[in-house]
């Protein structure tokens, strides 16, 4: 439509603008999973992914150890640093009290005061009030507390205070002996921190190693022993003539549609009855009985388009049937061959199903589908950062496969439904 | 003996097994069976010929037989026993399964998957394919639309787990709805009804990249001539495109249409990884997985009726087929 006159930039504008946004909406998800992977289980929870390039307000609690506690004045005096002697981070709040975890802000004293009120009838009561004020300035007391009472300034006590700086060092004082460490909150705005803590903890102590190396074990023969079975019969229903050819081919078409499910129990039995079982030699042959279709149709399809002289003079030349489909047909029909073992190794290496009921339900031949649905989601089901690891670890093949083959998956779609 | 060993050995054993049947196999064929150097070869080798069709079909039509046509009727007759599967019950398994509410809600929901999920992805297929035809860039676009095809169905629920999780600081979902000033997160896979459509989704956004390939490429076959008398008429893009486009790929979009639908009778892993078939979320697949391995006789049911389903296309996919090689 480049030339219609008037209507291009407009147009074209709009188009940019929406391909862009459908890309964007396509990705997020699979973005949100991939950062999400590197970040750990509380990182996750505290807050969303696409926060995680920014710095992470972080509330906690922290106990210091009670070295250097030194007197004065009948007040223990401790001082040090809130994020332990290597740490580092910036103080944004902090608190004396897990009510009130972030009501100072660095450079201001909290403190808590024993104090006396007196109530609206005279009578004189005692009460505690909490406030923050800077560093080198006295506490300005309000008028009056929450109920509404007097507040008698000059009898304050000191009962404990903190003080904090931006850097962590903090200054804590409270009234008489220091006998347990204090609890002080903080809340400190820590930089974004990625790791592969996640992967480390799948690969290493989760058995996805194992679930790894089985799923390319189911994969690999299922893949590779289809095609070698399917390519001679598509040669046979593409060059040979003999009766019933039609019937055949429209036996596979038909066959491409039957739903797996159906062969599931019968076939189970089978292999049971003749010994199999449930086992990596059941899954191998269901897999390849089940790709049989697709590959017949698919390389039929293929080779039928081979130019029809060089087959024929091949064969005026004197060569046979067997002879013509290893020395000319199969090393034409490269293309259509990759189509298919890709189109099988993803749809194998991806398959939920038949693993479930073909392979033994026990967690050492678990391939890494049946792991995370069966195992991780139960009973990992609130570590996200786990989850995620896994989910990238399974689908990492897939996507190197499908982005470094593309050419040839896109091929194999557009000979198998367009015509 | 660790399974991939096993499994190398496999491959070793199968792919040599195949090449020795079908080596030996053509050469007792010509050498013994009927000989070319014998007292007439060309009946021989007419003979031969006839019979080296079946040696190359064998071992494919051997597996497809056992794996695939074997299981419809086996799966059938077993449907028609009782879940120990000793006693004949006709078609009580039917029965029971037509009055269980657990099927009529699966039932109704793969209707719903049905209608919903082939629809949008073709729809949206198109739309993209269109976008991007003309875009500089559109071969990356479409790429990263169609990458979603490489990720597996548990992958896949995974991922969009994230995104609908029931915590506003990991679900994109409930962040919006925060920042939109919703008090209180929301398990949207609860959310009795919609939560189909939400497990749908995810179907959607696999299959949009397959539908956008395969309807790119059949714009991309329409004659520009076509195209270019339109616009010389006076045609909008959206009359070229409506008017113009869409009725010369109509039988891509039907051929897209039936191949997403047979899909949607299979895929049982969204669900089951989604919400396990709770909330009232079970499709047949699922709803036949929950009595895999308990009730045989129950499974083959429902497997028999995802296949009945399934069959129209099957007989449309064959008339094409045969119309074809005509």
């Amino acid at each position: 439509m480049d030339n219609i006159a008037g209507t291009k930039s407009s147009l074209s504008w709009a188009v940019h603008i929406s391909v862009v946004a459908l890309v964007v909406l396509w990705l997020i998800p699979t973005v949100g999973l991939l950062v999400s992977s590197f970040r750990d289980r509380d990182a996750i929870t505290a807050t969303g992914w696409w926060l995680s390039p920014f710095s992470v307000e972080q509330a906690y609690r922290v106990q210091p150890e009670l070295d250097g506690v030194t007197e004065d004045n009948g007040y223990s005096v401790l001082e040090g640093n809130l994020f332990g002697a290597e740490g580092s981070g910036e103080v944004s709040g902090f608190g004396i009290t897990a009510r009130a975890p972030n009501a100072a802000s660095p450079g201001q004293v909290y403190a808590r005061f024993n104090v006396d009120v007196e109530e609206p009838d005279g009578t004189i009561d005692d009460t505690r009030l909490e406030l923050a004020y800077p560093v080198g300035s006295d506490p300005a007391f309000p008028e009056t507390d929450d109920d509404g009472n007097r507040i008698l300034t000059d009898t304050a006590v000191l009962d404990r205070s903190l003080e904090a700086q931006v850097n962590g060092d903090f200054r804590y004082v409270s009234e008489g002996e220091l006998r347990r460490a204090p609890s002080l909150y903080v809340t400190s705005l820590s930089p974004p921190r990625f790791s592969l803590e996640n992967y480390r903890t799948i690969l290493f102590s989760n058995g996805m190693d194992v679930a790894f190396i089985n799923t390319f074990t189911v994969t690999i023969p299922a893949t590779i022993i289809p095609i070698l079975i399917a390519a001679f019969a598509a040669y046979a229903l593409a060059w040979m003539d003999f009766k019933g050819r039609g019937f055949l081919i429209a036996m596979v078409v038909g066959l491409l549609v039957v739903p797996l499910q159906l062969a599931l129990v019968p076939l189970l039995q089978l292999h049971n009855k003749v010994g199999i079982g449930q086992s990596f030699l059941g899954i191998w042959l269901a897999h390849t009985g089940f790709g049989l279709p697709l590959a017949i149709y698919l390389l039929r399809n293929y080779m039928v388009g081979l130019p029809r002289d060089i087959i024929e003079s091949a064969k005026v030349d004197g060569a046979t049937d067997f002879q013509v489909f290893t020395k000319i047909v199969l090393p034409l029909s490269f293309p259509a061959l990759a189509s298919f073992a890709i189109f099988q190794f993803l749809w194998v290496w991806n398959d939920l199903l038949v693993a479930k009921v073909f392979l033994p339900s026990n967690s050492e031949s678990w391939v890494m589908t049946v792991k995370i649905a069966d195992d991780l989601l139960g009973s990992r089901g609130g570590d996200w950062g786990i989850l995620a690891g896994a989910a990238f670890i399974s689908i990492a093949v897939p996507l190197a496969v499908f982005f470094t083959m593309q050419r040839y998956l896109v091929r194999g779609l557009l000979a198998g439904s367009v015509k | 003996m660790s399974p991939l060993v096993q499994g190398l050995l496999t491959i070793f054993i199968g792919v040599g097994g195949c090449v020795g049947y079908f080596f030996l196999s053509n050469l007792i064929l010509d050498k013994v069976i009927f000989p070319t150097r014998s007292e007439n070869p060309g009946l021989n080798i007419n003979r031969a010929n006839l019979v080296r069709p079946w040696l190359f079909l064998f071992p494919a039509m051997a597996a497809l037989g056992l794996y695939l046509v074997y299981p419809v009727i086996g799966s059938f007759w077993r449907s028609l026993y009782n879940r120990s599967g000793d006693e004949f019950i006709g078609l009580g398994n039917y029965m029971t399964m037509f009055s269980d509410d657990g099927f009529q809600v699966a039932l109704f929901n793969n209707f719903l998957w049905v209608l919903f999920v082939p629809a949008s992805a073709t729809f949206l297929g198109l739309l993209v394919a269109q976008l991007t035809d003309r875009l500089k860039w559109g071969n990356i676009a479409k790429s990263l639309i169609f990458m979603p095809m490489a990720i597996s169905f548990v992958g896949a629920s995974l991922i969009w787990k994230f995104v609908y999780a029931n915590n506003a600081d990991i679900g994109l979902i409930n962040a919006l709805r925060d920042f939109f000033g919703a008090e209180e997160p929301l398990d949207v896979l609860q959310v009795r009804f919609w939560n189909n459509f939400f497990l749908m989704f995810i179907l959607i956004w696999i299959q949009t990249g397959f539908a956008m390939v395969i309807l790119s490429a059949a714009l991309r076959g329409i004659p520009e001539e076509t195209v270019e008398a339109a616009i010389i008429d006076g045609a909008n893009p959206f009359q070229v495109f409506f008017k113009i486009k869409v009725p010369q790929i109509m039988g891509t979009i039907v051929v897209v249409w039936t191949t997403i639908t047979i899909l949607v009778l299979k895929v049982f892993d969204i669900v089951y990884t989604m919400t396990g078939g709770n909330f009232g979320t079970e499709i047949l697949p699922s709803y036949m997985m929950s009595y895999m391995f308990r009730d045989d006789g129950r499974a083959t049911a429902v497997a028999f009726v995802i296949m009945i389903i399934v069959l129209p296309v099957m007989i449309w996919n064959i008339r094409q087929a045969r119309a074809e090689m005509r």
